[in-house]
Parts: structure tokens; C-alpha cells; sequence
């Protein structure tokens, strides 16, 4: 276990294993997305309630999974940074914190954007809309306290201190503003919780979301390579690596 | 123990010695309430409506803006080192520095709260559970504040970050602490209100001071 | 299919600019993270490269002393 952990904590052992790696990640990841993309907006039925609007399920959805994937894999590799020292793990957060932000704002954009012919406003205090608008806060909160430090390990080992504080944070705030939003519009029409969706549906819902997380897996692979050779610049192997045109 | 008792002890001390940073939230409180009414209407049956939120908001910022203080002038002179260096559990320390903060700051805010509620035409029977509320919360406040304020004590600029990371931590305890207020206002129990605001403060009591004695290390040896 | 023409594809029932919007800003985070990526692994490999060849051109005149060479990193 332990061997384990350090050699894929070792960066030059995860340089090489990701790069082979990443192309199948990056091949994976367009495929589905492309599949899915076609399969959801042009063959999918339309929605009976909805009409073709409900089309956008297929990037709220995945986006919205993501977002929180994202926080949770990055409070994880905090963990993994802040007890074994696995400078590899803090590499991979600093990296997925602007990626899970982003993806939050295509949730939040895709979400408002939805809610005009659903509810006929651009927002509206749902309860997911709302807590996909507090994680925002709280992937900013940790980027922006990453980049207030001068010294890169006080700015890593704060930024996985508060990852894993908004992490314990994340399902309070999500059951309380649940239960906040029943408590004020009971019985309004929810976005996602639906009567059982048919196959033709789900099925381009399931192909997205895998592709979005490969999408994920294939670009926290790509940046922290870039990242590992930023920080590791100095050591001999990514000399050696880089003087053989590699 | 003698420890935790002595460190209590001083910064009560310290911070009664140095009163305006014990008034200036409750000032700040009584100011943003006077806003409202300014900026909205005077009408007492809106007032009404909204109070519960309005008081609650306004604490939790008043509570928010002591925050930067907690630790910063025991970094400045560097007892805040000494601190660490100390033999005893670095956690428990910092629980008595929070302790000393919600005393002089969440405690008055909640017993302050009730006369604020009057002037928004609060209406009757919700004053005690606001009053109570108010300081079960403001501890979790503070338990959750600190690690925010721990954070960013080694930063020149932290008081704006400060309320940028702690503001979305903040949200469950706001929606439950005004929860409570609007339930006594519409006569329904207040008891699970109250439950679940300790209940927090409990999961705040497990994790906090770790969290806060992990971040003081990191802002001092960074 | 769920659409007979093209039209009625771009249309969406009435609903295409919400629908458009919402695949738009999606697929702009996504392309737009994959460039950024792309464009930050070559400066990173290009600026490593440069820094490489600085020092050996150096290196074949001057020794380079470890910490001239931690004072250029930094």
C-alpha cells in the first residue's frame, strides 16, 4: 500500500503512465461527447411537458455532476497531499479547481438559460440552482486563496485545508438549502426530479455524463503533466527527458 | 488545562482592555439595521415580514467583521508563535481563543438582537427564540470563522478574502437561525430549528479546531 | 429522428436560442479548456527547452554554480 502510494505519487512515474494514458482519455472523451451531443439533441424524443427545451438536460446535468465530482476529487487529493505529501496530489488540485469553476458556470449558465421557457425567468431560487451557485462561491473561495500565498506550499496546503473544510460543507449546505426552498415554494415544478425517464432518453444522459468525465480524467492528466514539469524543472529526469526532444 | 484557563483568561483581558473592537460589531449591527427601514419603507407590516432575515443577515455580517481581528493582532506581536510552540494541544487553544470571540462578540450580538427586532416591528413571541438562535448560531459562526481567519492571518489583503471564503460556509447556519425566528412568527415549533442549530454547532465543535490549529500552522510556518 | 427538416432542427420547437445557448456556452468551457491546455503544455515545454539551451551554451563556456542556477529558476 504504502510502496504503492509513493510510486504513483513519484511524478516522473506518473509522466510516463499518463501519457500513456491520455490519448485513449482524450479519444473516449470526444466520442462520447460527440455521440451523446448528436444523440441527445437531434434523435432524443422531445419532452411531452417541456418540448425540445428539455434538450439541455444533456449539458446541464453532466456539467452540474461534474462540478461537484470535481470538489470532491479535489478535497480528496488534498487529503492525500496534506497526509502522505504526495506533491503529485496537490499538483492534480491546483489544476482541477479552474476546470470544476468552469464547469459550475456552464451549470449555472445552462440552468438559467433552461429556466426561461420552464419557468419564464432567467433565475429563479431552485434549490439546485442555488447550491450549484454557493459551490461556485466556494470553488472561487479556494482559487482565489491558492493564488494569495507567495510561497507555493502554504498556498497548497491552505488551499486542501479549505477543499477539505467545503467538502465537509458541501452536503450541509445542500440538504439545508433543500429543505429551505421546500419550505418556501412547496410544490413548484422541479427541473430534474421527474417521473422515470424512457431509455431514448437516459441513455444519451448516461453517454454524456461518462463523457464529461473522461473529459475531466483527460485534461487533469494533460495539465498536471504540464504543471509536474513546471514544478519539477530542476530534476534530472525532465532534463534528460526534454533533451531528447521528448 | 491551566493552559486553555490561562489563555482564556488573557485574551478576555486583552480584548475587554481594547473596547472598540467589542462595540464596533454591535454598532455595526445597529447601523445596517437602521439602513433597511431607510432603504426600503418604513411600513411596519413589510418591516414585519422581513425582519427575521434582516436581523439575521445583519448579525452574521457584524459577526463576520470581527473575524479579521481574531487573530491578527496576536500575529502582529507574535504570540500567536508562542502559541504553537506551547506544549499543549494546539487545538484546545484555539477553541478558547474562539470561546473568548463568540463570548464578546456572538453572545452580545444575540442578547442585542431582541432591541434591534423591536425597531423592524418584530412581532411578538419570537424575541427569545431569536435571542437564542442568535447565540447558538454565532458560536458555530465563530467556530467556522476562525478557520477562515486563521487562513488568511499571514496575508497582508485578507479581510476581503476572509469573508469570501467563510460567507458560503456560513449559509446552513443562516437558513436555519432565521428558519427558527419566521417558525416562532407563524407559531410553529421551534424546537427542530434549534436542534439542527446545535447539531451544527456540534459537527463545528468535532471538526473546527482542527482545522483552525492545522491553518494557524500553515499561516505561520508558511 | 426527432426533427423532418433541418429548419425545425435549428428551431427546437420555438425553444432553439435557449437550447443553442445552452450547447454554445458548453461547448465554448469545453473547447476553450482543451486550448488553453494545449497552448499551456507547449509554452511549458517551449520555455523549458529555451532554458535548457541557455544553460548548456553557458555550461560550455562557464560552469553554471547551483545556486546561479537556483537564482535563474526562481
Amino acid at each position: 500500500m504504502w510502496a504503492f502510494i509513493h510510486k504513483l505519487g513519484s511524478p516522473k512515474w506518473f509522466y510516463g503512465i499518463s501519457a500513456r494514458l491520455s490519448p485513449w482519455c482524450w479519444a473516449l472523451a470526444v466520442a462520447l461527447i460527440l455521440v451523446g451531443g448528436a444523440w441527445g439533441l437531434a434523435f432524443a424524443p422531445a419532452d411531452y411537458q417541456q418540448g425540445n427545451s428539455f434538450r439541455i438536460i444533456y449539458v446541464h446535468v453532466p456539467a452540474a455532476f461534474l462540478a461537484q465530482s470535481i470538489f470532491v476529487a479535489m478535497a480528496a487529493a488534498g487529503v492525500i497531499f496534506m497526509v502522505w505529501k504526495v506533491k503529485l496530489a496537490d499538483m492534480a488540485a491546483a489544476v482541477m479547481a479552474p476546470l470544476g469553476a468552469g464547469m459550475t458556470f456552464v451549470a449555472l449558465f445552462s440552468g438559467a438559460v433552461w429556466g426561461v421557457p420552464t419557468w419564464g425567468t432567467w433565475w429563479q431560487w431552485d434549490a439546485r440552482l442555488t447550491s450549484m451557485l454557493i459551490l461556485f462561491f466556494l470553488y472561487i473561495g479556494v482559487i482565489a486563496l491558492r493564488g494569495a500565498f507567495s510561497s507555493r506550499d502554504s498556498a497548497s496546503r491552505a488551499a486542501s485545508v479549505l477543499a477539505m473544510v467545503g467538502v465537509i460543507n458541501i452536503p450541509i449546505i445542500k440538504y439545508s438549502v433543500e429543505w429551505w426552498y421546500t419550505l418556501h415554494q412547496p410544490a413548484t415544478f422541479s427541473v430534474t426530479s421527474r417521473p422515470a425517464m424512457p431509455t431514448e432518453m437516459w441513455a444519451p444522459l448516461l453517454i454524456m455524463v461518462l463523457g464529461f468525465y473522461s473529459f475531466f480524467i483527460a485534461v487533469t492528466l494533460m495539465r498536471t503533466r504540464s504543471e509536474i514539469l513546471r514544478r519539477e524543472s530542476s530534476k534530472r529526469w525532465v532534463r534528460d527527458l526534454l533533451g531528447e526532444g521528448g | 488545562m491551566v493552559a486553555i484557563r490561562a489563555t482564556l483568561k488573557r485574551d478576555l483581558v486583552l480584548l475587554l482592555r481594547r473596547r472598540s473592537e467589542v462595540l464596533n460589531p454591535l454598532v455595526f449591527f445597529a447601523l445596517v439595521i437602521t439602513l433597511f427601514p431607510i432603504g426600503i419603507s418604513p411600513d411596519p407590516a413589510l418591516l414585519a415580514t422581513i425582519a427575521p432575515g434582516l436581523l439575521w443577515v445583519a448579525a452574521l455580517l457584524a459577526a463576520l467583521l470581527s473575524l479579521d481581528g481574531l487573530f491578527r493582532s496576536d500575529y502582529e506581536d507574535g504570540s500567536l508563535e508562542q502559541l504553537l510552540l506551547s506544549p499543549q494541544p494546539l487545538p484546545a487553544l484555539a477553541l478558547a481563543k474562539v470561546a473568548v470571540h463568540w463570548l464578546l462578540t456572538g453572545l452580545p450580538l444575540a442578547l442585542m438582537a431582541p432591541v434591534l427586532g423591536i425597531m423592524l416591528s418584530l412581532p411578538a413571541g419570537s424575541y427569545l427564540v431569536l435571542a437564542l438562535s442568535l447565540a447558538l448560531g454565532s458560536a458555530s459562526l465563530s467556530l467556522i470563522g476562525a478557520i477562515g481567519a486563521a487562513l488568511t492571518v499571514g496575508l497582508s489583503r485578507g479581510g476581503v478574502l476572509l469573508s469570501l471564503l467563510v460567507l458560503p460556509l456560513y449559509i446552513p447556519v443562516l437558513i436555519f437561525g432565521a428558519g427558527a425566528v419566521q417558525a416562532a412568527i407563524q407559531g410553529a415549533g421551534v424546537s427542530a430549528h434549534l436542534a439542527i442549530l446545535g447539531a451544527l454547532l456540534a459537527v463545528a465543535l468535532i471538526f473546527a479546531p482542527w482545522a483552525i490549529a492545522a491553518s494557524l500552522r500553515i499561516s505561520i510556518n508558511g | 429522428m426527432a426533427f423532418e427538416s433541418l429548419s425545425a432542427f435549428l428551431a427546437m420547437g420555438g425553444h432553439g436560442p435557449y437550447v443553442w445557448a445552452a450547447y454554445g456556452a458548453t461547448a465554448a468551457l469545453l473547447l476553450g479548456v482543451t486550448l488553453h491546455a494545449r497552448a499551456e503544455r507547449r509554452r511549458v515545454l517551449r520555455d523549458l527547452r529555451r532554458r535548457l539551451r541557455r544553460e548548456r551554451r553557458q555550461a560550455g563556456s562557464a560552469p553554471v554554480s547551483p545556486d546561479e542556477r537556483h537564482a535563474r529558476e526562481s
